[in-house]
């Protein structure tokens, strides 16, 4: 080895720059999104309608009494809903570009490192907003009360959305570690279950066994569905947006650096 | 001399299986060098490794001087990178999936559009712009793939196998774009298991196997060594094959082999056959067959190694495995 190397100018990228990698990475994901309007109506609109409709017309009733006061329980729990589904969408989008050589091709760019992850996270944030607005203006149509006033419920989208993007790296790490797609949506599938249906987000948890009720009381999913009550219909104690708020820096806090360390790992 | 690309005693495992082992490889500015071996020879792993994909275990390599494992962002801003398999956004347009790496390379919005537009019709896919890549064809496809690794023009450029799977017109339409790049100061690694393709393309080859080089020079030089063609023989009758394996080692100068009542021996005198055909008909021997043909890969590795490239290739397998399947997907070359 020649002890003559050229000087080494480092041109690792700023700040300012990581940041324009990441964005310019999230607007790739918004034109995946663009490019096929057909999955924005399918996740976005037909999705929570099919939801809306089985759940409180069929067991609003036997729930809650009446269909309306039932669709005033559960749909800022559907609005969870939704965005747990959608932020574990976040690690097929990786896994794909893994197994089809575009992540190779970003990382032999002189492009931040940390750069794709971030550009599938913010697209999923996007993705997880779209598909609340559009769930939260549907159930406005079908009679679903907004209480409060916009700000409070701009607040409470927004809550939903980083709640979101903690599940989202979660979900990344899932994507970053598994051997093949299908195990991502296996994951995501079998997950969906503790997360969302040993909640509140469907019936009080009143009524569970002791052990679930346990389980459904500090679930995440449940602080937020709280957290979205007390938003939008001043249904539940405001304390839990903080519950919320914590719970996501917990998720963030453990599986970010997790799901960077399988990144630098895998590729 | 500075070397565009230069590797020394890289060395590359992945669990128990070593895909690279001890491997040197220089290339001088503005020059193709070839790098031919069989699947699993390591042949994607070193390139992957020159990307700064993989940190080799030992060894250096450096590109335009940049040591890959110290300066990989260095690196990243002179080369580009064509893998075996088009390695586009196929839910994106062509032109996004430009725009997208331009916008990523530090270009404005508009001078990305003009660098889509511009590539797009250098590549001959301007009338597929905007359509989806999805649509395209697997020539189109690594065209496309191309034509991103080329955005922020970069002074090195590996194409790994960049025909493998392609049909002999994409191919050809292939090697025409890389001598244009050449041609303009490129330097280019490339990659491939095809004999003619390192032949039309490279000024140097390095032949590797087993992670390490077993052969290198010009295509000349090379060519001088492997060059010998295959003279394959069937007597009509099978009980004459002892007398026609006498006169064709007599006069091939070599030791012919006997498979299923054909011989086969390496000849280089391209006059052999007339003279093979007259002594036979003199010695009434009638043929089935009588064949002159260009060594296959198998050959040239045969006389190279001692071995045959399917036991390399046997060997390998796990190897090919670890490589996260990347060297999958290959069709062998025996024509």
């Amino acid at each position: 080895m020649s002890a003559l190397t050229r000087p080494r100018p480092r041109h690792r990228p700023g700040p300012l720059t990581a940041a324009r990698h990441c964005l310019t990475l999230a607007g790739r994901n918004l034109l995946h999104l663009r490019a096929n309007p057909g999955e924005v109506i399918g996740f976005a609109v037909l999705q929570p309608l099919l939801v809306i409709a089985l759940l409180v017309y069929v067991f609003g009733g036997a729930i809650s009494g009446d269909p309306g006061t039932y669709l005033q329980y559960a749909l800022p729990g559907l609005l969870v809903q939704s965005t747990v589904t959608a932020a574990l969408t976040a690690g097929s989008g990786l896994h794909q570009d893994i197994s089809n050589g575009v992540f190779d091709r970003l990382r032999s760019l002189p492009v931040a490192r940390i750069a794709p992850l971030v550009g599938h996270l913010l697209g999923n944030m996007v993705r997880v907003a779209i598909s609340l607005v559009m769930l939260l203006v549907l159930g406005a149509v079908q009679g679903f009360d907004i209480r409060s006033g916009f700000w409070s419920t701009t607040a409470a989208l927004l809550l939903a959305v980083l709640f979101g993007s903690g599940l989202g790296w979660l979900s990344m790490l899932v994507g970053l570690s598994a051997r093949s797609a299908t195990t991502v949506h296996m994951f995501s599938g079998i997950l969906m279950v503790p997360l969302t249906f040993c909640s509140n987000v469907f019936v009080p948890t009143e009524t569970m066994p002791g052990w679930l009720q346990w389980w459904a009381e500090i679930n995440p999913v449940s602080h937020q569905a709280s957290a979205l009550r007390a938003l939008i219909t001043g249904g539940a104690d405001p304390g839990t947006v903080w519950w919320t708020l914590g719970w996501t820096a917990v998720l963030t806090a453990l599986f970010a650096p997790l799901a960077i360390r399988a990144y630098r790992r895998r590729v | 001399m500075t070397y565009a690309i230069e590797t020394e005693g890289l060395v590359k495992r992945f669990g128990k299986v070593t895909a690279l082992n001890g491997l040197d490889l220089v290339a001088r500015e503005g020059t193709v060098l070839g790098v031919l071996g069989p699947n699993g020879a390591g042949k994607t792993t070193a390139v992957r490794i020159l990307a700064s994909l993989l940190l080799p275990d030992g060894g250096v390599a450096r590109v335009c001087g940049y040591d890959v494992a110290r300066d990989p962002y260095e690196v990243r801003r002179i080369i580009g990178l064509t893998g075996q398999y088009a390695a586009v956004d196929e839910g994106l347009t062509g032109a996004q999936n430009i725009f997208l790496v331009a916008r990523l390379l530090g270009l404005s919005r508009a001078a990305s559009r003009r660098r889509a537009t511009e590539l797009l019709e250098r590549f001959g896919l301007g009338h597929a712009a905007d359509r989806k890549a999805r649509t395209y064809s697997g020539g189109m496809r690594r065209r496309l793939d191309l034509a991103v690794s080329l955005i922020g023009d970069p002074s090195v450029l590996y194409l790994d196998e960049p025909t493998t799977g392609l049909d002999p017109e994409s191919r050809r339409e292939l090697w025409e774009i890389v001598r244009q790049l050449v041609s303009n100061g490129s330097t280019v690694l490339l990659t491939t298991q095809y004999m003619d393709e390192a032949d039309q393309l490279a000024d140097d080859i390095v032949v590797i196997d087993g992670g390490t080089v077993i052969a290198a020079g010009t295509s000349e030089e090379l060519k001088a060594k492997i060059d010998r063609q295959t003279l394959e023989v069937q007597p009509l009758e099978a009980a004459r094959l002892e007398s026609t394996r006498r006169i064709v080692e007599e006069l091939g100068g070599a030791r012919a082999v006997a498979e299923g009542g054909r011989l086969r021996v390496q000849v280089n005198d391209p006059s052999l056959p007339v003279t093979l055909l007259r002594r036979l008909d003199e010695a009434g021997i009638e043929l089935a067959e009588l064949a002159l043909r260009r060594p296959s890969l198998d050959e040239v590795f045969l006389s190279l190694t001692g071995r045959g490239a399917k036991e390399a290739r046997g060997a390998a397998e796990h190897g090919a495995a670890a490589d996260t399947a990347a060297e999958d997907d290959t069709e062998e070359d025996t024509a």
